[in-house]
């Protein structure tokens, strides 16, 4: 595998100029299980690496990315790509997952439309789009294909493994799912379950999507794209991943490029710009029905009933991995109750959990933007561990 | 009522609870703050321990030190944990810094087999004095704090608190005087724990049958 190549004059910190990979797992005969009762294959998955791999193959961190991301989580893919990978001021060389000593990982989860199968992908059997004909995929289908990902690495432990929000989810079905193969998690935003309120959002954003006239039961590709739709369930989204105060404070009422109000009904708060931009940049990188089968597969997770027949407590009894939980005080979408639920049936079980609610007024959000207290506490959280400075 | 054991010693605080707490047991330290305590019982006695701590900085502290720690108020109580999930509760210098003192005593009762308590002894002849003659709230090594900045919210003296366990159903299983002198440990012997030690360390358990 290619390791990023540092030194190419980028901001200090960097792990440099990146390029995604794929590889191709899951082919027939030995296609994957899905949790929906059909089988998938061949799958291609596309990844990052940053770091090196030791000869022990002992320091690999997998990062799991949320429902928007990708495989991009670090570094440019020219000197000149305005926004680095998607969580940049975490992975690199003296940051929170360093990669002088860390091998880190990320693949774009199954599904998704940056690289890895998923419904705007080939299906083989017709040389279309699958469009619908996708299988309806769940949170336990993403992490056995980046199993089988790791396998094909010849990592056979990670170190580490960590994501927020949906990302969160995977870490925790990892550790539920594959006791024995990862050694420690970090829990960030996230939850064993969404809440009413987060499966509805999903499903405004998903109804929207479904309402437009360009959506055409998912077969739109090679026309016109469900644009409109998507937009709306990205700027609906958007709202849910911010907080009251971060609003008041980026947007207030504030207008745009007037100073009197026009009495009519087009764009003129700030904060109506925003979301605008936000949904038509979306468009651009992220497909439709991508959204709808994540969207879909976050709303159906839920650790207790799929490990513990119904209790969270039971569940965890099978996990080894030592965990980090981090959950942030104005995060409403994920709040820090559910990080606490979680922690709870953990420590029921005596497992060796750390719980912090780390302060910020960024809501959902905050995991993605600079915060010294996120980076000191899974920094400390991995030194840690690779010091084997813990007590056995 | 079995025979309360009682000691007057020089060490200092951490030694004692150290030695206190059986190898090998479970313990929740309650205010761990940045977890030296949590790590000198991991260390010397084994214990399988977890922390609860409320500030931000001492919780990332703990987590650097490997330790198992929970940010959270202990003042909204241990609902989360189970009754006698641990061998031991300790509630180091904190007692006097909590809202509820009397809740979170009963709480740490109800979720520990056994607690251990500690507290600056705010009867000792030092305080009684600095109030007395100088008529100001007293500063000392134990209490450095002005009264517009202290954290210690509920201060007691060692009277105070062996008012309270027997009105609280409490069992004193071992009281520890701890002094910074042998001579004051001579004085202790004659005058008392209460005008004499600077801090309290108390072993203590739900009396059975209550």
């Amino acid at each position: 595998m290619a390791d990023a190549v540092p030194d190419v004059g980028l901001e200090p910190g960097s792990v440099g100029i990146v390029a995604t990979q794929t590889l191709t797992v899951a082919s027939p005969p030995d296609a994957l299980e899905m949790d929906c009762g059909r089988r998938l294959g061949p799958i291609q998955v596309a990844y990052e690496t940053y770091g090196r791999l030791n000869p022990r193959k002992d320091n690999a961190i997998l990062i799991l990315h949320a429902l928007s991301g990708d495989a991009h989580a670090a570094g440019r893919y020219r000197p000149d790509e305005p926004k680095p990978g998607w969580w940049d001021l975490m992975i690199g060389p003296g940051k929170a997952f360093d990669t002088r000593r860390y091998f880190v990982i990320c693949t774009n989860v199954l599904g998704g439309c940056k690289g890895s199968t998923g419904p705007s992908s080939e299906n083989p059997e017709t040389g279309k789009p699958f469009g619908l004909t996708f299988p309806i995929l769940t949170i336990g289908d993403m992490v056995k294909v980046q199993k089988l990902v790791l396998d094909r690495l010849g990592i056979t432990r990670l170190l580490s493994l960590s994501g927020g929000s949906m990302g969160g989810m995977q870490a925790l079905e990892w550790i539920l799912r594959y006791p024995e193969s990862v050694q420690s998690a970090v829990i960030i935003a996230s939850t064993s379950k969404l809440s009413p309120q987060s499966i509805a959002f999903n499903e405004v954003g998903r109804h929207a999507i479904i309402s437009d006239p360009n959506w055409k039961n998912g077969d739109y590709y090679g026309g016109p794209l469900p644009a409109t739709g998507l937009s709306i369930a990205r700027m609906i989204g958007h709202i849910t991943y911010l907080s009251e105060t971060s609003m008041n404070q980026k947007f207030g009422r504030r207008l745009l490029n007037q100073a009197e109000y026009s009495f009519e009904f087009k764009r003129e708060f700030e904060v109506e710009s925003y979301l605008h931009h936000q949904g038509a940049s979306f468009v651009k990188r992220f497909d439709a029905n991508s959204y709808l089968y994540i969207t879909k597969a976050m709303d159906y997770y839920d650790a207790a009933v799929d490990w513990g027949g119904g209790s969270l407590e039971k569940a965890c009894a099978r996990i080894r991995a030592k965990t980090l939980v981090l959950s942030f005080t104005s995060d409403w979408l994920f709040p820090s109750h559910q990080s606490r639920e979680l922690v709870k049936a953990l420590r029921q079980n005596g497992k060796d959990v750390s719980y912090l609610e780390i302060e910020s007024t960024y809501g959902h959000d905050a995991f993605l933007l600079e915060n010294p207290a996120l980076t000191r506490a899974v920094g400390s959280f991995l030194d840690n561990l690779s010091e084997g400075g813990q007590v056995s | 009522m079995r025979r309360r054991l009682r000691e007057n010693i020089l060490v200092s605080d951490y030694d004692r609870i150290v030695t206190l707490v059986e190898p090998g047991s479970s313990v929740l330290d309650l205010g761990c703050g940045n977890g030296d305590l949590l790590m000198r019982l991991q260390r010397e006695r084994r214990v399988r321990g977890q922390g609860v701590e409320i500030d931000q900085n001492a919780v990332i502290e703990c987590i650097r030190k490997g330790l198992s720690v929970f940010q959270g108020n202990i003042d909204q109580g241990l609902a989360d944990y189970a009754d006698a999930s641990y061998d031991y509760v300790i509630l180091n210098q904190t007692l006097q810094v909590i809202r509820r003192p009397a809740f979170v005593i009963e709480e740490m009762l109800r979720v520990g087999r056994k607690g251990i308590v500690s507290f600056p002894n705010f009867g000792n002849w030092l305080v009684r004095a600095k109030l007395l003659v100088g008529g100001r709230m007293p500063r000392t090594k134990k209490l450095p704090f002005h009264w517009y900045d202290t954290p210690n919210i509920h201060l007691l003296t060692i009277g105070d608190f062996l008012v309270f366990c027997r009105r609280h159903g409490i069992e004193i299983q071992r009281q520890v005087n701890l002094v910074q002198t042998p001579v004051f440990r001579l004085l202790l012997f004659f005058l008392g724990a209460n005008l004499i030690a600077d801090e309290g360390l108390f072993v203590i358990r739900r009396r059975p049958g209550t």
